[in-house]
């Protein structure tokens, strides 16, 4: 069994302030309203460490990783 | 939904005619009778509904065997979220969901309306089945007629078979997206009727924070019939994969618009011919509803099915089947239907309430000949971002009638890009389509 982190977008509460991006750029493009695009969902553990600070400043909160056992 | 679309549409008619097609379950009262059923005929045709187990097979474990999937579009399987639902623990509760929010569909209406019993049996038989207490009946609030049925309906079984569990109906603002469950979910707690997203889901934390099961009134209305026959006899109709009957509205160029019973696996030429057939020859057909697809008249023998339908990028959805005759521009009909979906947007989502109305206008400047040349390659990659980014499958939907559209109709593309409009798209339009104006209340 191993753990696995993705990324998942509360798409109400998302402003598309676009800050995800900014921090995350290898897993999270913006549309042409600065809305997110995830390239990819699942989190590489190389990326972790950013994926973390991705979530923690979104300013609505936003961003979210979830742990899927697999 | 939009009045003047109802009143153009009326499938109240008798069609196929007494006796009916043999594929007829949920209707056969109405073929055999062409009378909605009340209490007692139902009782009569189809006698009481099973009360407890009684060393029969578990009502979840009857559906599971039976191989009932969801009638309302998205074709889950209905035992799993029964399932889901009754391993929750603290009370559940149950929602029947007849919004009936594809504007061509008519199935619920007409089902609710001719045999009304069997959708309550089946309500009533899954809570039951999950221990609920409580049934919420959701009907679209610009069908009063129907509230006031299906009222009657329920003030008669509580006169003379009460029920072991609370019925309760309620009427919604009927928009396009408030028939999605969460949005059910939502308004019964107080709220406005626009998709909540999740996690967690409904059937996790639904109405009152509890354990709700959502369910479609032509599917519980299914189950009832299992619980009674048994999973071997549903699946005498349809293919192994995909057993039973569903319901089918059937309208456009067609001789007898109507809603129909049939077996999944029957070919989509054949439906129509229960329609009694084109009127002219047709050049496409509309499959499942607005949020569904295009499929050109040449792919008419395909089995209705979903594995028969997925290669062509189609599925039965919502089980709406418009017919449209060679005269038409494919790409004027889309610009309509994509402007009414993108103002039905719950306006939560910024890919949905931004991306929908720019995908709208690029197709309608495309159907109008006011393309530019970067109009086709933007319009692609628009429609391409649309899926998975929202709080519900809305613009999912819209995003798969736009691409079907472009691939059905890729000869009005080239026409319009090369020429300007079609000679199709100066005439009046075809489908009936109502206004793209956004909802008035979502309370």
């Amino acid at each position: 069994m191993s753990r696995t982190r993705t990324l998942r977008v509360d798409r109400i509460a998302c402003t598309g302030q676009g800050l995800c991006a900014e921090l995350l750029p290898e897993l999270i493009d913006l549309d042409e309203w600065g809305y997110p695009v995830l390239k990819d969902t699942t989190v590489p553990d190389r990326l972790r460490a950013h994926a973390r600070r991705a979530v923690a400043a979104c300013p609505v909160l936003a961003l979210h990783t979830d742990d899927d056992r697999t | 939904m939009n009045s003047s679309a109802a009143a153009r549409f009326t499938p109240h008619r008798l069609s196929p005619g007494p006796g009916g097609p043999a594929a007829a379950r949920l209707l056969a009262g109405w073929y055999a009778t062409g009378r909605p059923a009340g209490l007692t005929d139902h009782l009569r045709r189809y006698g009481p509904p099973p009360t407890g187990d009684r060393g029969s097979l578990p009502l979840v474990d009857a559906v599971a065997a039976a191989g009932l999937t969801g009638r309302g579009g998205a074709g889950f399987p209905t035992a799993r979220k029964l399932g889901a639902v009754a391993a929750r623990r603290g009370r559940c509760t149950v929602v029947v969901n007849a919004m009936e929010s594809e504007p061509p569909s008519r199935k619920d209406q007409f089902l609710i309306a001719v045999a009304p019993h069997l959708v309550l049996d089946g309500a009533v038989l899954a809570a039951t089945a999950v221990g609920a207490d409580t049934v919420h009946v959701c009907l679209p609030r610009d069908r009063a007629a129907q509230y006031r049925r299906l009222s009657a309906a329920v003030e008669e079984r509580r006169r003379c078979r009460p029920d072991p569990v609370r019925l309760r109906l309620h009427a919604l603002p009927h928009t396009y997206v408030s028939s999605e469950a969460t949005s059910l979910v939502r308004w019964l707690d107080g709220g406005p009727a626009r998709p909540r997203g999740g996690p967690p889901r409904a059937h996790e934390r639904g109405v009152g924070r509890r354990p709700t099961l959502v369910h479609n009134a032509e599917t519980l209305a299914h189950l009832a019939l299992i619980a009674r026959y048994g999973p071997a006899w549903f699946r005498q109709a349809g293919t192994p994969d995909e057993p039973g009957t569903l319901l089918v509205t059937v309208s456009g160029a067609v001789r007898a618009p109507a809603v129909l019973e049939v077996a999944l696996g029957t070919p989509l030429a054949t439906v129509l011919d229960q329609a009694g057939g084109a009127t002219q020859p047709l050049r496409a057909v509309l499959l499942g509803g607005f949020a569904g697809t295009w499929l050109p008249a040449r792919h008419l023998r395909t089995p209705l099915t979903r594995h028969d339908l997925a290669p062509l990028g189609a599925a039965p959805g919502a089980g709406v089947l418009v017919a449209v005759s060679e005269a038409l521009c494919g790409l004027t009909e889309t610009a309509r239907i994509l402007a009414y979906l993108a103002a039905h947007s719950a306006r939560q989502c910024g890919p949905c309430r931004l991306g929908l109305p720019a995908v709208a206008e690029d197709f309608t400047a495309l159907a109008t000949g006011r393309a530019d040349a970067a109009l086709l390659s933007r319009l692609r990659r628009r429609a391409g971002l649309l899926p998975d980014r929202g709080a519900c499958r809305h613009p999912d939907g819209a995003a798969r009638l736009a691409a079907s559209a472009l691939q059905a109709f890729a000869d009005d593309v080239d026409h319009h890009l090369a020429h300007g409009p079609c000679p199709a798209a100066r005439q009046p339009p075809q489908l009936p389509v109502p206004p793209a104006t956004a909802p008035e209340t979502w309370r």
